[in-house]
């Protein structure tokens, strides 16, 4: 599941921050910041689709480039994040 | 103000000399209605197209000197014309106009190309000087009037744009990829690069000589600031003293800018500057004054309510344009037409529709606050600038960064960031610190993000060329003994400003419909003046523009002058999108298209597109890179229908 999660972000990465597709493969552990491909309102559509496709809630204090700033960290925090919901139903 | 146009050629020609110069005259029409001249010569002729505001009946262009061996042809105002006409006449010199252009004349026949030195003016103009066979082309300080030039078959033209030198047989348009490259960084090309591979620009500041010996291009002047660490150079008298001089040569500089035999008008954004010199302008002017300003429907870019204070405060006759998304999409094509390069933003378009409706009611002149942010420091980028600097000293501390949230109130996207990535986008490694662009490099990276859509053709094209080391060489030697602040100030004054500010957004636009643009806070006596105030006296803590505001605070409303700048925005990408969007902008961004100009990669582009329709949250890099890729897209069809992307030229810095 976790490599299914891992896709959807990738996918939504490429289509909307990365565009091109002949850009050598955005490896899961490059930093989206450093890789310049996220801006402010990037990390605000990021936010907002985590919250929406995977229906988790994103507290400010969360919103940080420790859970936000590569493929793995996401996949690591929504996967967490979707533990702690389904656990809390 | 006018357009000229102009050759020299070294050697005989099989082209018909009368027909060419018509032709070019005919290119710049839109820039001088009220008449048309021209002047052939052995070798040489000067085109002339004619917008009458001083002078109306004698101002005839081109024109000679008494025996007839000096042509001009000119674009533009000197301004303390009156005073060095009345010198000129002391000194035994018989007049036969009272316009400027004679003026001009004149004062080449005493200090030839040096002549330049003595003018207070916004000019571009060419002279012929028959007997020494010397064709001498001259630009203001500033960069407010346009100059081209283009050289084929040993011959040079010259025009006050670019489209006047595509009448020349020979000269096709073709598009720079060193300048678009410039462009997706700067936003602007590096002068005297154009966006055209054979067109080159005359530097602001700059004279250009041609004769039998060939072609020099120098400075007459150019914008410096004193050695951060040299007491002496700086302005040291007490704040009340350099305010009080601050505001008497800004009043200077609007009278003498009041100076036509047509009325003038005046720009209001609402903000404080367009405020300072309307409330100027108000003291010169017998009349109501006439104001014009644009409003929108989005309340992000909309600036009404101040206007309207400003309006009611100075009692002004005013005419507020309201400007729509789809206003700006309908006139884009035309936008880039006029300004004859790839743009990043949509903001000339409100301006090109502002020029169009002050035209329709009357007005040729008008005054605006351009200028102010530049020489005061106004803009954000300096507060960052200071702010990042002030982090990157103690990169330990955690109360530093809690400041970069008092930056860019009016923009949603970054107050909404947490702290931890709202440092990360300000954040600067301690080698930047000594980078001579340190200012600029958040802005100058998140520009160049939108080259994610370069095609594949085109990142090969530029392969090796960094734009940010070319412009790095540009700099003066002396930029880096600069206070930080007005290093910062100067790539903003002696860079974007005639790149994009005067040229893109004020000339180009203005010109469009033969409405002239005035600028005080251009004046280069105060530009000189401002350049010695002490830093602190500029931004105090984080209040930009401190000393302008203490200097004014009696000619305008509280209001108005604690406002903090809203820089001049108008809506990018989303103008362009939506139903009713006019339907050259799926043409210009359709895969054939885009194949055929070969700048950008299509199916890059087609999920930009996609993003955008959906109407998700657009960034700085998205909004950029869709208008900035639309307008490289119209510019191939305003100019170059057939051409695809031209092989590089050199990039050496000459």
């Amino acid at each position: 599941m976790q490599s299914e999660i891992a896709r959807q972000i990738r996918e939504f990465i490429a289509d909307n921050f990365l565009f091109r597709e002949d850009r050598a493969d955005l490896s899961d552990t490059e930093s989206l910041l450093e890789a310049g491909l996220i801006d402010s309102t990037g990390i605000l559509e990021l936010v907002a689709f985590l919250e929406s496709h995977f229906r988790i809630r994103m507290a400010d204090a969360e919103i940080v480039p420790e859970n936000l700033d590569s493929v793995q960290a996401i996949t690591a925090y929504v996967t967490r994040k979707m533990g702690e919901t389904a656990a809390a139903a | 103000m006018c357009g000229i146009v102009g050759f020299l050629r070294t050697r005989p020609s099989a082209t018909a000399d009368h027909p060419l110069l018509q032709r070019m005259i005919d290119a710049v029409a839109h820039r001088g209605p009220d008449g048309q001249g021209l002047y052939l010569g052995e070798g040489a002729g000067l085109g002339h197209a004619r917008l009458s505001i001083i002078g109306l009946a004698a101002g005839r262009q081109p024109m000679a000197n008494a025996d007839g061996t000096l042509h001009v042809t000119f674009n533009g105002e000197i301004f303390n014309y009156v005073e060095l006409r009345e010198d000129l006449i002391r000194r035994g010199r018989r007049f036969r106009t009272d316009s400027d252009t004679e003026v001009i004349l004149h004062l080449y026949e005493e200090m030839g190309t040096d002549c330049v030195k003595a003018m207070n003016g916004d000019f571009a103009f060419a002279i012929w000087d028959e007997r020494r066979r010397r064709l001498m082309l001259a630009r203001d300080r500033m960069g407010v009037r346009p100059l081209f030039y283009a050289q084929r078959d040993g011959a040079l033209f010259f025009a006050s744009e670019a489209k006047a030198l595509l009448q020349v047989p020979g000269i096709s348009a073709e598009l720079d990829p060193v300048a678009l490259d410039q462009i997706f960084t700067l936003w602007f090309p590096l002068s005297p690069r154009t966006p055209f591979k054979n067109v080159r620009e005359l530097p602001p500041a700059h004279v250009l000589v041609a004769d039998s010996g060939g072609m020099r291009v120098k400075p007459y002047w150019r914008l410096s600031y004193p050695d951060a660490d040299d007491a002496g150079a700086w302005d040291r008298r007490a704040a009340e003293d350099i305010e009080a001089e601050l505001r008497a040569l800004l009043f200077d500089a609007t009278r003498i800018r009041l100076r036509a035999d047509v009325p003038v008008g005046a720009y209001l954004s609402g903000g404080l500057d367009s405020s300072v010199v309307a409330a100027a302008a108000r003291r010169f002017v017998a009349e109501r004054l006439r104001t014009f300003s644009v409003t929108f429907e989005d309340a992000e870019f909309d600036e009404s309510d101040h206007q309207q204070t400003m309006v009611r405060a100075l009692g002004t006759e005013h005419t507020a344009l309201p400007c729509a998304k789809a206003d700006i999409a309908a006139h884009f094509p035309d936008v880039v037409a006029h300004a004859e390069g790839p743009i990043l933003r949509a903001a000339p378009a409100p301006l090109f529709l502002l020029a169009r409706r002050t035209r329709a009611a009357g007005f040729k002149v008008v005054l605006t606050g351009e200028g102010a942010d530049e020489i005061f420091a106004g803009y954000d980028i300096f507060k960052e600038a200071k702010l990042r600097r002030f982090c990157a000293r103690e990169p330990g501390s955690r109360l530093r960064p809690l400041l970069l949230r008092r930056l860019y109130p009016y923009l949603p996207g970054l107050q909404g960031q947490s702290q931890k990535y709202l440092e990360a986008f300000f954040a600067t490694g301690a080698d930047e610190l000594g980078d001579p662009l340190f200012s600029h490099l958040p802005r100058l990276r998140n520009t160049a993000a939108a080259k994610l859509f370069y095609s594949a053709e085109m990142r090969a094209e530029l392969a090796g060329y960094d734009c940010l080391a070319e412009l790095r060489e540009s700099l003066p030697a002396d930029f880096v003994r600069w206070h930080p602040l007005n290093q910062a100030q100067y790539l903003e004054t002696a860079y974007l400003l005639p790149g994009y500010i005067l040229s893109s957004q004020g000339d180009r636009m203005a010109m469009a419909h033969a409405v002239e643009g005035r600028f005080p806070f251009l004046d280069h006596r105060l530009v000189e003046f401002a350049a010695r105030i002490p830093p602190a006296l500029k931004i105090r803590g984080l209040r930009e523009k401190h000393v302008l505001r203490a200097a004014m605070k009696d000619v305008l409303p509280p209001s108005i002058g604690a406002r903090t700048k809203q820089p001049y925005r108008a809506p990018d990408a989303q103008s362009f999108l939506g139903r009713e969007a006019p339907a050259y902008v799926s043409e210009c961004l359709s895969n054939a298209a885009l194949r055929h100009t070969g700048c950008f990669d299509p199916k890059a582009v087609e999920k930009l597109v996609a993003k955008c329709r959906a109407g998700r949250a657009m960034g700085f890099r998205d909004n950029a890179a869709f208008v900035g890729i639309l307008s490289t897209q119209l510019w191939h069809r305003a100019f170059a229908p057939a051409g695809a992307l031209s092989p590089l030229t050199p990039y050496a810095v000459a």
